[in-house]
């Protein structure tokens, strides 16, 4: 790891200028993609801003049928909130499958959704539910938020404060890990909104990373079953292919992980 | 360079370290406890788990700085050669290792799971699930599988005597 500076804000406006003043840093959270990145020389940042002991930032309070969701929330604390489970119990069960115990002690929701991974969880779960994020300069719905492979709407000093999830009727996540990344290969996020309406976004499979499935959420209104979805699958153009599998095969794994998830949900 | 301070197995510790360091660096070249091992050093193998705060995280995917402040455990601190810790204990009672090389990290790995879980609440699925961080080279899973399945219920049986 090259040399870098580390800072320890208090709050949100400290983290915004101590990244204002800072030559070429970046936000810490738990720091589970970025050390590593670091340590392999892929980044170096001249400063990094931990935002993870911003009182402001942390903890999970329900916001009428829905969850409010600090950034520096952990995917452990996620995973075993109990408002989580009752709510969203399919946001519940996907953090609890994020990484491993010790990565999920440590990663943050904020720290997730802002690197974008294409083959990250919880930005199927943001799309799905029709998350907003609550960032230190406006609000934006999760759909503006992602806006490619490893991108994001986010300006160079702007942070994630909060991630709002509304309530929802029923809501479940399938993943297909690569055998030993265990990083979704297909993830699908399935969600059906109080007033019965579905969405359907899907993680891992995307050459921009997450993205909506119309044909499926079209075929669920009207019968939310695992067969409504059995005939529908992505363009294989549109999807990554590499020695993990190809396109065409990603493709079939967004069918089956999506009739699982509708079964779960 | 930053002032680094954190109750280390019990013991209030500080150094002055460089920004980078990370936190198992700390806890073997500065504090010299090489318990904590360094196995793939990309935060795959789970070698180098040691407990912040009372949760199992990767030494190795964590900086000093990070743990500024925090009360750090390490296998040095669960038990020692003439009073094993029931999971070090029921490790060699099992032969939970081979090489030996991943056992610290799945020791505090398992003292981690049976904190969370409670004693006696893990069955084999359980356990095979939560190793999913810790790597075991010479793959060995079955008997350290069986070791904190020993170690959990031989646990269990203590706290209810001791009631």
């Amino acid at each position: 790891m090259y040399e870098t500076t580390y800072h320890k804000a208090g709050s949100v406006a400290e983290a915004a200028s101590l990244m204002a003043n800072a030559d070429d840093g970046k936000f810490l959270g738990g720091g589970q993609t970025l050390l590593p990145t670091m340590k392999q020389r892929l980044a170096a940042p001249s400063d990094l801003v931990d935002v993870t002991k911003i009182a402001d930032m942390k903890g999970i309070s329900a916001n009428g049928d829905g969850v409010t969701i600090g950034a520096a929330t952990t995917h452990y604390e996620v995973s075993t909130s109990d408002l989580v489970k009752q709510k969203l119990p399919g946001l519940a069960s996907l953090a609890g499958g994020i990484g491993d115990p010790a990565v999920r002690h440590m990663g943050t929701m904020g720290g997730s959704i802002s690197n974008n991974d294409p083959a990250a969880d919880y930005p199927a779960a943001l799309v799905a539910l029709g998350a907003t994020v609550v960032t230190s300069k406006r609000e934006l719905v999760a759909e503006d938020f992602f806006t490619g492979m490893f991108e994001t709407a986010l300006e160079e000093d702007e942070i994630v404060v909060a991630i709002k999830f509304p309530g929802a009727a029923a809501s479940a996540y399938a993943k297909y890990p690569n055998p030993a990344s265990r990083y979704a290969m297909a993830g699908v996020f399935v969600a059906k909104a109080s007033d019965g309406s579905v969405k359907v976004a899907v993680t891992g499979a995307g050459q921009n990373g997450v993205f909506r499935m119309s044909a499926m959420e079209t075929a669920l209104s009207g019968n939310f079953s695992p067969d409504a979805v059995a005939g529908i699958a992505p363009d294989a153009n549109d999807l990554l292919s590499d020695i993990h599998g190809s396109a065409a095969y990603r493709a079939n794994l967004v069918t089956v992980m999506a009739k699982r998830a509708v079964q779960k949900a | 360079m930053s002032k680094v301070s954190m109750v280390l197995n019990g013991k209030t510790v500080s150094a002055d370290v460089e920004d980078r360091t990370l936190l198992v660096s700390f806890i073997r070249d500065v504090r010299g406890l090489t318990g904590t091992h360094v196995g793939c050093d990309t935060s795959q193998c789970g070698a180098c788990v040691v407990h912040v705060d009372g949760k199992a995280v990767k030494s190795c995917s964590m900086l000093a700085v990070q743990a500024d402040g925090a009360e750090v455990v390490t296998l040095e601190g669960i038990g020692t050669a003439d009073s094993l810790h029931p999971v070090q204990a029921a490790f060699r009672e099992h032969h939970g290792l081979q090489c030996g090389f991943c056992t610290p990290g799945m020791i505090m790995t398992a003292v981690d799971m049976i904190n969370r879980y409670g004693a006696g609440n893990l069955d084999e699925t359980t356990i095979r699930h939560e190793l999913e961080g810790n790597i075991c080279r010479c793959t060995g899973y079955h008997n350290i599988v069986k070791a904190i399945k020993a170690a959990s219920d031989q646990m269990a049986g203590m706290a209810q005597a001791a009631e």
